[in-house]
This record gives C-alpha cells, structure tokens and sequence, in this order.
C-alpha cells in the first residue's frame, strides 16, 4: 500500500505499522458484529410473532387494530431520518458543525416524533383493553414493536450524548469512530423497521 | 420500600444451605479482612480488578471459573449421594431442596464453569498468539468479565437470600411460568443469566474482532494458529446465539413480570416456542464450549508430538463447517416433543452430519502423533484422556441422534452419562490442559508435574466409574432428576457412580494441593526462557509473565508455526526499541458490574426505586468513561529494552545449550 | 484474503468523498427507498393484485428495500475492501433465516401434531 493510500482515511492511516487493522476499522467492525447480532436477537423476536400472529384467543387480530396511515407516518419519519443521520455523518466528517448540529437536531426530532407515534399507538391499545396481556398474539406484537422502540429510545439518548461529546471535545478521532457507529446503529435501526412495517402491519391488514 | 424482601427470605429452618452460606461468609470474610489487614487492596485494585490487559482478564476468568467449579461440584457430591441413599428412603436433602440443587448445579458448570474456562483461555492465549498487545476492545472486554461474575454472584446470592429455581437447569414453561414457580428462584436464575449473558455478548464481539482485524506483520488468516480459529468459530456462535437466550429469556420474564402470554397455557400462549428457541441457542452453545477445547488440544498435540499439526487446512475447514452446522440441529434436543417423522428425520441426519467433522479432527490429532517424539506432560495426557473419553460421548451422542433411539433414552439417566461424558471429558479436560500448558506463561513457573498427573488420573478413572454406571442406568429406565426411587437393581449402580464422584473429588484436591505445592516450589519450577515446553506459536517468544506490551518488538510471521522457525534461524541482532502505547486501566468494567448487581437483585425482589437508581448509575459511568480524555499511556523505550535484554539473554542461553545437547 | 490487504470499516465508503457525491449516495437512497415504501403500502391495501400473492409481494420489496438501505445507506459494496464486512453480514442472514424458516417449519408440525393447550386443559377438568 503507498503512503498516499495509507493516510487517505479519515480517521488517519487505514493500516497501521503493525499490520492491524487502524481502529477506525476495528471499532466499526467490532460494532457491525455487534449489530449482527441485536439483529440475531429481532430475528427470534419476529419467529415468535411470526408463530403467534394467529393465536388472538378470541380477542382482535391485527387487521382489527392496525392504523395503516398511522404507520405510513411513523415509516416518513424513521426514513427520513436515516438520511439527515447520514447528512450528519458527512457534516462530522466534514467537520462542517452547521451541517453536524443541525441533521442531527432533525434526526432527533424526526426520531422523537416516531417515537410519540408509537407510544400513542400503544397507549391507545392498552386503554381499549388490547394490551399485552389480552392475547399471546398481542404479546408477540408489543413486544417486538417495542423492542424496536426501546432501541430507538437508546438512539436518542445515544444522538443527544453524541451531540454533547462533540460539542465539548471537537472532532476528535474517537468521537468520530463513535459517529461512525452511531450512524450504522440509526441506519439498521431503519433497517429493521422495514422488516416491522412489512411483516407486522401490512401483512397484518392484508390478511 | 423493599419489594418482596423480607426476613423470611432467608432460609433459617433449612440447616444445609444455612450452614453453606455461612461457611462461604467466613471464607469471604477472611479473604476481605487478609487484603485489608496485609494492604494488598490498591494492589488489587490497581492490578487486577481495574486492569483491561487480556492476560488479567483471562486469568481472572480461569479463576472465577475454577471457585465455581468448586460450589458446582459441591452441587454434584450432594446428587451422587443423595441417589445413594435413596433407595426406598427420603434420603436427607427434601425434594424441594434437591430440585434447587440441580437446577443451579447444571446453571453453575454451563454458565459460570465452562463458559468462563474457555472465554478465560481464549482470552489469555489468542492476542499472544497472534502477535499483537491487546485486544480490539480492552475496556469492553473488562465490562464483559464483571458482567459475567455479577450473574455468578446473583447465583450464590440465591442459596442465601430466598431461593434458586427448581425448573432445572433451563426453565422450561409451564413450570416456570409464574403460576407454577411463584418464588425468586426462577427470577434468580433469569436476571443473572440476562446479565452475564451481555457480558458473554461483549467478549464475543471482542473476541471476533481481534481475531479477524489484529495481526502481527505476516500473520494471514492460514497462518494463525489452530487455537485462534477455533476461537473465532466458538466466537461467532456465541455472537449468533447469545441473542436468542436473551430474547427467550426475556419472553419469559415479562410472562412472569408483566403477565404476557408468550408461554403460558392460556390465551393462545405456546409452551412449545420456549423449547424451540433454548434450544436453537442450546446447541450452538455446545460447540462454543468445546470448540475452544478443540483449540487447546490441537496446540497441545502439536507442542508435545514435536510436529506441525496434521491437516491444518482440513482443522480450519472442519472448524468453520461445525460453526454453520451448529445451527442445523437443535430439535434433536426435543425429538420426543411430536414435531413428526418429517422434522424429526431431517435433523437426525443433520446431527449424524456434525459429527463427520468432528470425526476429521480425531483423525488429524492421532496423525499429529503418529511418528511423533511424544513428550509425555501433563497438558498431552489430558488431551490423550480428551480422545479417548470424547469419541465414546460422540457415540452415544450419533446414537441418541436417531430419532427412535431417542424416545426411548429421552430424559433418562443414559442423556445425563452422555453429556457429562462430553462436557467433562471434552471441555473440562481442554480446559484442564490449557490450564496446565499456559500457567507457566501466565505466572513465570511451572505446575508440579507429579501432582498434576496424579489429579488427572483421578479425574480419567473417577469420570468413568461415575457415569458409566449411569448409561446402564439409563438403559434399566431410570429418568434423570430422582430424589428417591425404589428399584433395588438400581441401587448398587447407584453406589458404584458416588463412589466415582469420590474419586474425581480427590482429584480436585490433587489439583488444589499442585497449586498450592507450585507456588511454594516457584523459584524451582521458575521458566526463565519463557519457552518452557518447546513451543510452537508465538507466546512462547515472549517472557513468562508476558510485560503488559506482550511483544518489545512485533515479531514478522513467516508461515505456520511462527516461533519454531523463528528458533531455526540465527539470532538476529538486537532490534530498535520503540516507546509503546497502551490503553489505560478503567475501573468502568467494575462500576458497571455493580450497579448491574443492584439493579439485578432489585429486579428480583421488585424493588423498583432501586432499579431506577441503578440504570441512572449505570449511564451515568458510561458517560464518565465516554468523556475521558487520556486512554492511552505510554511505556518508554528504555524500559521495554531493559524488559526485553534480560529475557533475551536467558532465551539465546537456552538455545545455545540445547543445540549442543543434540 | 488476507490481513494485509485493504480494508474499509463498515459504514465508510471505500473512497473519499466530496460532500456533495456523500449527499448524493444519501439522496438516491432515500428515493429508491420511498418508493419502494410507497409500493408496499400501496399493495397491502390494492384489489388490483391476486391476494394470496401480497404477503409474497411485501417480504420481496422489504428485501429489496433492506438491500437499499445497506448499499446507499450503509455503503456496503462487493469490493475487496468490504470483503469482512459483507461476510459477517452474510454470516448474520444465514442465522436470521435459519432460526426464522427453522422456528416456523418446527413449530407449524408441532401445532399440527398437538391439541392446543388450551384445548389440553379443558379436557384435564
């Protein structure tokens, strides 16, 4: 490798003397293998949906409760914010703080906004008495929706101490390996969600 | 204020675990008041419980492993001796305490035995056999051991404070569901298994990315040593499982906390999805255990046969193949629960697969040794006892793999004979060996090889008296978990397999007594060289005890079995020293552990205030560690020259002296 | 493929970037993947395609959209660089499609073969 290629990284030299890998690579491998397997975990989540999704015990299936436009929103704003994620990356990388705060900022409002969705969505189940507890069906359905939920719950409050740390330290090389992994987390959170809107809902009322 | 907690809690009608508990206060207490009266706590603190050097880590994880070894064996003595007794007799533990007994004596050798073997093996040996100075994650990789000795602690806290799952050692629904199991016992066993089983999460991802990402100069993937592939393999499984245990894990605990219906009998709740999913981590977990003892053995053979291991390409691709497979056949775990003829042949034959590749490795370590000069340590017996031992607990394992066989050998006493048989025979003896091979390397002197022989000949003959007994057992009908029984041809069996555990238990004093006989005798058993055996792969060129850096210089690898052609070529000249870089120690790994403690114990008994104390603790160190900015500290050049002269020349005096010898 | 060949973290594009071609790699993204969304919703709620074929429909477009997403989102690519990346990736699907198809298989048998529970605890009263 020349010495031109060798310092075309962002995060300094793409190889080290030592012939590791540079630890912009190793930690953003480290947390890819990491979001393999929460992944992994999603996957046993959706077969035990996927098992349950008929066992409603008398109670309402999924085309009884399911707001397709509901989730037609919420789907608008996790997408869109995986893009303004990534104008965020490119601004950090940039080091190009108006673009950094602000896509950020928006991601955090548009993965907040989801996020009320959902609970509003929730909410709205349990008060008609079709919470968790009503059928194993349901149990399945709050549970791997939540799940995701509880992830994006972690992102933001990831987003807000991401935005903290490089607001006091600068773009330091380690604060942007931790963007680096931020940015794989939001996008295979969107990821995921696609799974969920696919398999949960629309299915759910196509049946 | 306290949840569930009360007095009552705590079990003064029952003498046995009572009197345990307070035997194991004491201990604790003596050590606590001997490291605070002799000043050795900022020693420890410094050294040990705040380090993220992997060779600390790992030692540390051997250690926890082997304490546990102790209460779990503890567990098995009280079984063997109940069954002994028990001949149309109550015997003296009650049921309820026997169900406990085995629940938490399966719970303690998977999780907290052999898990934390192989993990502190790998830990230890891998970067050092790859030539590089740490791990990809050294803080992480402290977090992932306090997490595991949190679920460890929460365990033992359960002989005291309330009670430990009577379900056996996976809680399987209905039983285990709220309705039938209203006590902390299962809670117990599931908080401490959600939160050691993060830490085990963390240490594979660690240890996947170290493998795969961190190299010495030269050392490409076909020229790692057999040991780092097993590793990576035994690593992606626990990536790939781990999920699932926490997922199902978790599907059972808002069943029992928040009254969901994932596996209850009512409302559409299917008991049958548990079994399906344990058991879909249940056997990649296997092969994450006795992958990594694989690993040992093949180092081993190689070392002591005084050759290169045979068919290493073969080894690599048999190891990535069961890594795959691993993951094919979970069902032959419930072949009996009517999954039809259909599923229950498809993955028959599937388990009969997997045991091909597994077949390819014994070939290759009996030509590792064939027309090899076989020094006979004690690391090579162990691996010779593995060999024989395991492929009789394969045998048994093709033959429960055939669906009929299986109906009737389900659940009897012929199962438990041929787990043990590879659990113990395979995993406990890899870890045994490895164990033995790198003490040295850990701590600079060797084992006494007398006692060491001496504990694995124990070990060799008490496992055969004590479970061959128990495949006849199973042949006669006898069903695993009997607290008491009334077939008189059973009993002499019976006798004859607790007379085993007595023999195995004096080989765990043989090895308690070559611990202690070692550490008096160092100076004698001291490896100057820091190549005690003659080795191979590269730890052996580093000092013993490694220096924190592992390597003064990085050595360039040239091919398969770096050190040894290192020791063929002329000393080179001595090198350029470089000032090395570090990652600082964190005390974030211990924090952690103890607001998860906490907050796991709170779970437990429903004290919710404190969990929320707890999480807030737990982000809270998190953003501590998050913000630092040093992480690194450096060692000057001057003091890794002087690190390295001194070892230096002992080494070159070795070889010198051997050469002449030959 | 070795450790001393080139490399890329996950995440990373392989070559550097001007700003504006990073949001461009963004932007076709979020098209290609905002359609593929609105085709989904659109279809779960259509008469004008066979019904059983819909279920068959919204698994296809989610996975083409999941490729979407890794490749313009998470800039995976087939180059040498990304070779580990892609690897554990696979590796990751293997698993997710194992437990998913194996879960499914086994347990439609097993509801198959069996009385449900609940009808099993009506008969024990």
């Amino acid at each position: 490798m020349s010495a031109a290629q060798a310092t075309a990284g962002h995060g300094g030299p793409r190889r080290t003397h030592d012939g590791s890998a540079s630890k912009r690579i190793i930690v953003g491998y480290g947390f890819w293998i990491f979001l393999l397997s929460d992944i992994v975990m999603f996957s046993a989540f959706f077969a035990t949906y996927a098992v349950l999704v008929g066992a409603t015990a008398g109670g309402p299936d999924g085309h009884d409760l399911f707001d397709v436009p509901n989730v037609g929103v919420e789907t608008a704003c996790l997408l869109l914010s995986s893009f303004t994620c990534g104008l965020a990356s490119i601004g950090a990388r940039a080091r190009n703080g108006l673009l950094f705060y602000g896509a950020m900022a928006v991601t955090f409002v548009l993965g907040a906004a989801f996020l009320g969705l959902e609970i509003h969505e929730f909410s709205g189940l349990a008060a008609r008495g079709d919470g968790p507890t009503r059928s194993a069906f349901l149990s399945a359905f709050f549970t791997l929706v939540g799940c995701h939920g509880l992830h994006v719950t972690a992102g933001l409050l990831w987003l807000l101490t991401m935005m903290a740390q490089v607001y006091a330290k600068g773009y330091r090389a380690d604060i942007l390996r931790r963007m680096l992994c931020f940015g794989l987390f939001w996008h295979t959170l969107d990821i995921i969600w696609v799974a969920l809107f696919s398999v949960v809902y629309l299915m759910g009322v196509a049946r | 204020m306290l949840g569930k907690l009360t007095w009552a809690a705590i079990p003064f009608d029952q003498p046995i675990p009572l009197f345990a508990a307070a035997l194991v206060g004491v201990v604790i207490a003596g050590v606590l008041i001997l490291v605070v009266l002799k000043g050795w706590f900022p020693y420890l603190w410094r050294e040990w419980i705040t380090s993220v050097d992997h060779k600390r880590i790992g030692v540390m994880y051997t250690f926890l492993a082997m304490v546990m070894l102790l209460r779990g064996f503890t567990d098995a003595i009280m079984m063997r001796s109940q069954q002994a007794l028990a001949f149309q007799a109550p015997g003296y533990l009650p049921p309820e305490h026997y169900d406990q007994i085995f629940s938490a004596h399966g719970t303690l050798m998977i999780f907290f035995v052999a898990m934390p073997f192989v993990i502190g093996l790998m830990n230890f040996a891998v970067p050092l056999q790859l030539g590089v100075r740490d791990v990809a994650f050294p803080t992480l990789n402290s977090v992932g051991f306090w997490l595991t000795a949190t679920g460890a602690l929460l365990v033992n806290l359960s002989l005291v404070v309330g009670e430990f799952a009577r379900t056996g050692w996976l809680p399987y629904p209905p039983l285990s569901e709220l309705a039938y199991s209203p006590g902390v016992g299962v809670d117990y066993y599931l908080w401490s298994l959600e939160i050691s089983g993060v830490g085990t999460l963390l240490s594979g991802v660690n240890l996947v990315t170290t493998v795969l990402k961190m190299h010495a100069p030269g050392m490409r993937y076909l020229r790692m040593p057999m040991f780092c592939w097993t590793t990576l393999a035994a690593n992606l499984l626990i990536v790939a499982a781990f999920p699932i245990l926490t997922a199902t894990l978790a599907m059972l605990l808002l069943d029992r906390y928040l009254g969901f219906h994932f596996f209850t009998n009512t409302a559409g709740g299917n008991v049958m999805m548990f079994m399906n999913l344990i058991w879909a981590w249940g056997h990649p977990e296997v092969y994450i255990l006795i992958l990594p003892a694989f690993g040992v053995f093949s180092e081993v053979i190689s070392t002591f046969s005084r050759k290169p291991l045979f068919g290493y390409r073969s080894m690599v691709a048999a190891t990535m193949a069961i890594c795959i497979l691993a993951f094919m056949v979970w069902l032959h775990h419930f072949f009996t629960m009517g999954a039809g003829a259909d599923v229950n042949a498809m993955f028959g034959i599937a388990t009969m697969i997997i045991a091909v590749p597994t077949g390819v490795k014994v070939f290759n370590w009996i030509f590792t040794m064939f027309g090899g000069r076989i020094v006979y340590s004690t690391p090579i017996l162990w691996s010779i006892g593995f060999m024989v031992t395991f492929v009789i607990g394969g045998m048994t394992g093709v033959l429960l793999a055939v669906p009929p066989a299986d109906f009737v050998l389900h659940n009897s006493l012929f199962l438990v004979a041929h787990f043990h048989n590879v659990i113990i025979g395979g995993v406990l003896f890899g870890g045994f060996a490895g164990y033995s091979y790198w003490f040295p390397k850990a701590f600079g002197f060797r084992l006494h090889e007398g006692l060491g022989k001496a504990a694995f000949w124990c070990w060799f003959v008490g496992f055969y008296v004590a479970f061959m007994p128990l495949y006849v057992l199973g042949l006669m009908g006898m069903t695993r978990r009997m607290q008491h029984y009334d077939v008189p041809a059973w009993h002499p069996w019976l006798l004859i397999a607790a007379g085993g555990a007595a023999i195995i238990l004096a080989g765990i004093i043989l090895q308690i007594a070559q611990l202690v006989v070692s550490i008096r005798h160092r100076e004698a058993l001291r490896d100057e060289t820091g190549d005690p055996w003659n080795g191979r792969s590269l730890e052996w060129s580093t000092p013993s005890p490694p220096p924190a850096f592992n390597f003064a210089v990085l050595p360039h690898v040239e091919g398969i079995d770096a050190y040894w052609s290192m020791k063929q070529a002329p000393p080179n000249a001595e090198p350029d020293y470089e000032a090395i870089e570090m990652p600082r120690n964190s005390p974030t790994g211990f924090i952690c552990a103890f607001f998860a403690s906490i907050m796991g114990f709170a779970l437990i008994w429903h004290i919710w205030w404190m969990v929320a104390v707890a999480l807030v603790g737990a982000y809270a160190t998190f953003v501590v560690f998050a913000w630092r900015d040093r992480d690194e500290y450096t060692i000057p050049a001057a003091t890794v020259a002087r690190i390295d002269r001194a070892n230096r020349g002992a080494r070159e005096a070795a070889l010198i002296h051997a050469q002449a010898a030959s | 493929m070795s450790a001393s060949e080139p490399d890329t973290a996950p995440g990373d594009e392989p070559v550097e970037k001007h700003e504006a071609e990073g949001v461009g790699t963004y932007l076709i993204g979020l098209g290609l993947a905002s359609l593929l969304t609105v085709v989904s919703f659109f279809i779960s709620g259509t008469t004008l395609v066979w019904g059983p074929s819909i279920p068959v429909a919204l698994v296809v477009l989610a996975i083409a959209q999941m490729g979407v997403h890794l490749v313009f989102f998470l800039h995976m690519t087939t180059g040498p660089d990304n070779v580990n990346n892609v690897m554990a990736l696979a590796f990751g699907v293997l698993i997710v499609l194992l437990v998913l198809t194996g879960s499914l298989w086994i347990m439609a048998h097993l509801n198959h073969n069996m009385i449900p529970m609940d009808q099993m605890m009506q008969m024990q009263r």
